[in-house]
């Protein structure tokens, strides 16, 4: 199962707008993601990984260049994301502000065809929160905005453990928490791959934690692919200029243990 | 709850709540507590007596009681325009700013079209081409389907700011279909805007029937502020300094419509935090 490709991006460029002010987000990329693997995609702000993770997700579509999960074009969402789902960078604007936080991990079992139980979505909701170390009571009738950053972070990773999907996309899912979270954030997203075999994309501009958790790291710039490989081979050879530059931005501390 | 307790601080809201809701009081229990008679009582336009409070219109009417009953017309009138006018407006935004593409440059082009026409224009060829049967229902209807426009506009450049928003990205996830969406996570979070239009459309509504009816274009089937005002001006009552024939009447319009622009103008501080102090 190891090998299989999931994800195969041909030639694939995503444009918006018209004429003179088209901007291209993303710009003929190619590459392919395995099954059960961690593949970071790294670059800096506006480089277009967040649009190319929508596009895994299917909430954006290539405008040319073809683009396949399991060997086939996206085309029924409701099936797609019963597989892949995503968690994204700020947990507050990804909850409905006028709803419980129990009922929205609820109601992300809408994507499945026919419901289980409601005793057996309730029981996953518990699951979900007891594997993100949350007790369930400790969410009780709460709004998104009774929480805090690291909670609701918390929370959009048990909608993941209530779904358990075969990929997740996580876009910068740690850059708004503090280090200590974010330790923990990574401790779930290892879990994830492990105990339920998750295929993760892991969104980010830190290549040093990047070079943590993937198993394969894909450099992002200017909506260009410029750069992939094993964590090592990036790091310690870096072929484009702009590879240097990301590692060079890191902060010294990472830096030797890098070289360790 | 919050949101309500902050509105009762503004003393603005509270006027404006307390002026509105005494008019609907009046409008509502008023005809309990006064006879109120359609019939002649009295000479063509006697004067206020202790009676007769308001005195009486040309036909020797009650004024008290025509108020009374113009009130609720108007009332009405203004109501059933803004929810028809919110609703159509709500609908053609929300959808045509959430969908984008296509589909919103069509509604919008369509918006636009019925801005460019001039509503009231519209509403006087209308109400002239019904000779009989022309009721305070029919003109609430058009003016409600004439004046939505405000309505589609605000709303659909909420709803476009809040499409990309990443709760919709997971409501999509989650399966939601997009009348959910729409619904469930959109609506909540524009209806303080929705609501501030309603209370303008309930105004412009109300102004509008009472232009209408001054102008002799007004309902047949009914007495309202409007038709009271256009009896004063046919008769020339305004000319021979009856005041109690178009004064009261007016007062009640002003009355009426400055309610509920207070009620907009303070929602619109306590919904928009910088304008709150």
């Amino acid at each position: 199962m190891q090998n299989d490709i999931l994800f195969e991006a041909k030639n694939c460029a995503c444009k918006f707008g018209h004429g003179k002010k088209v901007v291209k987000a993303v710009d003929d990329v190619t590459f392919d993601i395995k099954d059960g693997e961690i593949v970071s995609l790294v670059g800096g702000s506006g480089c277009g990984k967040s649009v190319l993770a929508k596009m895994m997700l299917g909430l954006h579509h290539p405008t040319s260049g073809a683009f396949t999960y399991k060997g086939e074009p996206i085309t029924d969402y409701q099936v797609h994301w019963r597989e892949v789902q995503a968690v994204f960078q700020d947990p507050f604007s990804c909850f409905n502000q006028f709803f419980t936080i129990r009922s929205q991990l609820k109601s992300a079992f809408g994507i499945y065809k026919e419901k289980p139980s409601n005793f057996e979505m309730e029981d996953r909701v518990d699951q979900a929160l007891l594997a993100v170390n949350v007790k369930p009571s400790e969410v009780e009738g709460k709004y998104p905005f009774e929480l805090s950053g690291g909670q609701m972070q918390r929370m959009l990773l048990a909608r993941i453990f209530v779904l358990r999907p075969k990929v997740l996309i996580a876009d910068e899912p740690t850059s708004m928490v503090d280090a200590c979270v974010r330790a923990n954030i990574l401790d779930y997203l290892m879990k994830l791959k492990e105990e339920l075999s998750m295929t993760i994309v892991f969104i980010t501009h830190d290549i040093g934690l990047a070079y943590y958790v993937s198993d394969r790291l894909f450099i992002m710039h200017k909506g260009k692919i410029i750069e992939q490989g094993a964590p090592d081979d990036v790091t310690q050879r870096p072929k484009s200029e702009h590879t240097v530059q990301l590692l060079e931005d890191i902060p010294e501390i990472h830096k030797e243990w890098i070289k360790r | 709850m919050k949101l309500l307790k902050n509105l009762l601080k503004s003393p603005m809201f509270v006027i404006g709540a307390l002026l509105f809701l005494s008019t609907l009081l009046i409008a509502l229990l008023g005809p309990v507590f006064y006879k109120v008679t359609m019939e002649r009582v009295g000479a063509q336009y006697g004067a206020p007596t202790a009676q007769f409070l308001l005195g009486l219109d040309d036909l020797g009417r009650d004024y008290v009681s025509l108020l009374l009953r113009g009130l609720r017309s108007s009332l009405f009138v203004g109501l059933l325009a803004g929810v028809i006018a919110t609703t159509i407006g709500t609908l053609v935004g929300i959808y045509g700013g959430f969908r984008g593409g296509v589909v919103d440059d069509v509604l919008n082009m369509l918006t636009n079209l019925f801005v460019v026409i001039p509503s009231f224009v519209v509403l006087i060829l209308i109400s002239a081409s019904f000779k009989e049967g022309r009721s305070l229902t029919l003109i609430g209807v058009i003016i409600g389907m004439t004046t939505w426009t405000w309505s589609a506009r605000a709303v659909r450049a909420q709803s476009a700011a809040l499409k990309s928003k990443d709760h919709i990205s997971l409501a999509k996830l989650n399966g939601d279909s997009t009348l959910r969406v729409l619904l469930v996570h959109i609506l909540p979070y524009i209806f303080s805007y929705v609501f501030m239009v309603f209370i303008l459309q309930v105004s412009s509504g109300i102004l509008s029937e009472a232009a209408i009816s001054m102008i002799g274009l007004g309902p047949l089937d009914t007495v309202s502020l409007g038709t009271i005002l256009n009896q004063a001006k046919n008769t020339g009552a305004l000319g021979d300094g009856i005041w109690w024939a178009f004064i009261p009447a007016t007062v009640v319009i002003t009355l009426l419509v400055f309610a509920l622009y207070l009620i907009n103008t303070s929602m619109e501080g306590v919904f928009n935090p910088r304008l709150r102090k």
